[in-house]
């Protein structure tokens, strides 16, 4: 089961705090939460469920961009965090 | 007159009403820290509809049915399932479709990279318009501005609703005689001075920043391009380039809504400058169709002054006396007899996108 944390920016569609979910993938976790939040898989995906350009995975503390964060195979106890690239203004 | 502004901006989106001194005064504030691309009030339920550009997390559309009260998210338009991978940059334009033919509820939104898109359910299902986007002069639009092509512009004709015209920054006018069946291209008469000579009559990479159409006189149309005005008086089937001092540069363009000659913009210098020209902030006005112009300056800033006004920044209220325009330095002003005197409401908002008498 992995662990899942979104960024605070996300509260108002994710679920708040640490989750517990089964998956394989980073889109099992994403569509299982979807489940029960369907606004957020929207703002981490875009509408061809690729991973948002400026939004930040992490698995294990590791930083994982676009396409591999979609294939990499999740750890059975993996921590993921969901987050926002830096960007000002 | 409207009494009412809504006012979207870099971080969030304001309403403004008029208050007890007759000028205008913020009376709600929503969405704060979010940029807000695009604002309607449809004027048949009175649904607002806020369409945000989180960057990060996406285009995003609330709908409000209590005035602004609450607020919920509903659909954003998809381009899901096309060649490509297109995907949704932003929603640029929101505007309501009217009743005939299309029904109550119907909204249309203009978007990067360039699709049309329509909903008949108040924005909870969106379908692109095909005709448009398979149009095969669309492969020779680009970006101006934006790294993708940007629809801006949705007009329709009083007369007949079937028949509309689109703006696309840099994709050219665009028209449809049976709501969106089939389209063709019309920019007889503009031309591209950022194009290779040979290529500067190419109606695909024709740059118009806005085009606005006369309510009561609905084959007027006029069109602030990227590098000049043009005027059309046939509906938009073609197009005369007008002059304008100081400069013909500019984004914005509004029409008198009774009087078809009657015309304002917000000139700065291009191309690259893109500030008031001599930093001199002015509105200009034409009462004759574009023979000549009036600078309008009173109560606006002559000198010091790096507002510019974006394509959507400036607007005129349902009876062509009371006008809004807010720049990208966050200064909003309000005129109540057609641009003669102005009055500043702010200079202290976010940089203004977009401003809409409701």
């Amino acid at each position: 089961m992995a662990r899942v944390t979104f960024t605070d920016r996300l509260r108002h569609v994710a679920p708040t705090g640490t989750v517990v979910v089964r998956g394989a993938r980073l889109l099992d976790l994403i569509d299982a939460i979807g489940a029960d939040y369907p606004n957020l898989p929207a703002y981490v995906l875009d509408e061809h469920r690729r991973v948002r350009k400026h939004v930040a995975v992490f698995v294990d503390g590791a930083l994982v961009r676009g396409q591999a964060a979609l294939d990499l195979e999740l750890a059975p106890d993996a921590d993921v965090y969901v987050m926002q690239a830096l960007s000002g203004g | 007159m409207s009494d009412r502004l809504l006012v979207a901006t870099r971080k969030g989106l304001f309403d403004l009403r008029g208050d007890a001194a007759g000028g205008m005064a913020i009376a709600g504030r929503w969405f704060l820290g979010e940029p807000v691309s695009a604002v309607l009030r449809d004027p048949l339920d009175g649904a607002i509809y806020a369409a945000l550009d989180l960057g990060h997390f996406g285009a995003k559309l609330h709908r409000s049915d209590d005035d602004g009260a609450s607020w919920r998210e509903v659909a954003v338009p998809s381009y899901a399932g096309l060649d490509g991978d297109p995907a949704l940059a932003m929603m640029w334009v929101l505007e309501a479709g009217p009743a005939a033919p299309y029904g109550s509820g119907s909204i249309w939104a203009g978007t990067i990279p360039g699709g049309l898109f329509r909903s008949d359910d108040r924005g909870e299902s969106w379908t692109l318009n095909r005709a448009l986007w398979d149009d095969p002069l669309r492969p020779q639009w680009f970006g101006g501005g934006f790294d993708q092509p940007g629809l801006h512009s949705i007009s329709f004709d009083p007369r007949d609703s079937n028949r509309l015209a689109v703006g696309v920054s840099c994709g050219g006018a665009w028209l449809s005689e049976d709501g969106g069946e089939t389209w063709a291209v019309s920019t007889e008469g503009m031309w591209a001075a950022y194009m290779p000579p040979a290529e500067r009559e190419n109606p695909a990479t024709q740059d118009p920043h806005r085009i606005v159409r006369c309510a009561s006189a609905p084959d007027a149309l006029w069109t602030q391009h990227h590098n000049g005005v043009f005027r059309s008086v046939d509906g938009g089937r073609s197009w005369r380039e007008i002059a304008i001092a100081p400069s013909s540069f500019g984004f914005a363009v509004a029409v008198h809504p009774a009087d078809p000659d009657t015309a304002w913009f917000v000139p700065a210098i291009g191309d690259q400058q893109r500030y008031p020209c001599d930093a001199r902030f002015l509105v200009t006005r034409t009462r004759d169709g574009g023979d000549t112009f009036e600078s309008l300056t009173a109560g606006l800033p002559q000198g010091e002054s790096y507002d510019l006004v974006y394509r959507h920044g400036l607007d005129v209220d349902g009876t062509g006396e009371r006008l809004a325009v807010g720049s990208t330095t966050g200064s909003l002003w309000v005129s109540d007899d057609g641009g003669d005197q102005w009055v500043g409401v702010s200079a202290n908002l976010p940089p203004i996108h977009a401003v809409r008498w409701v």
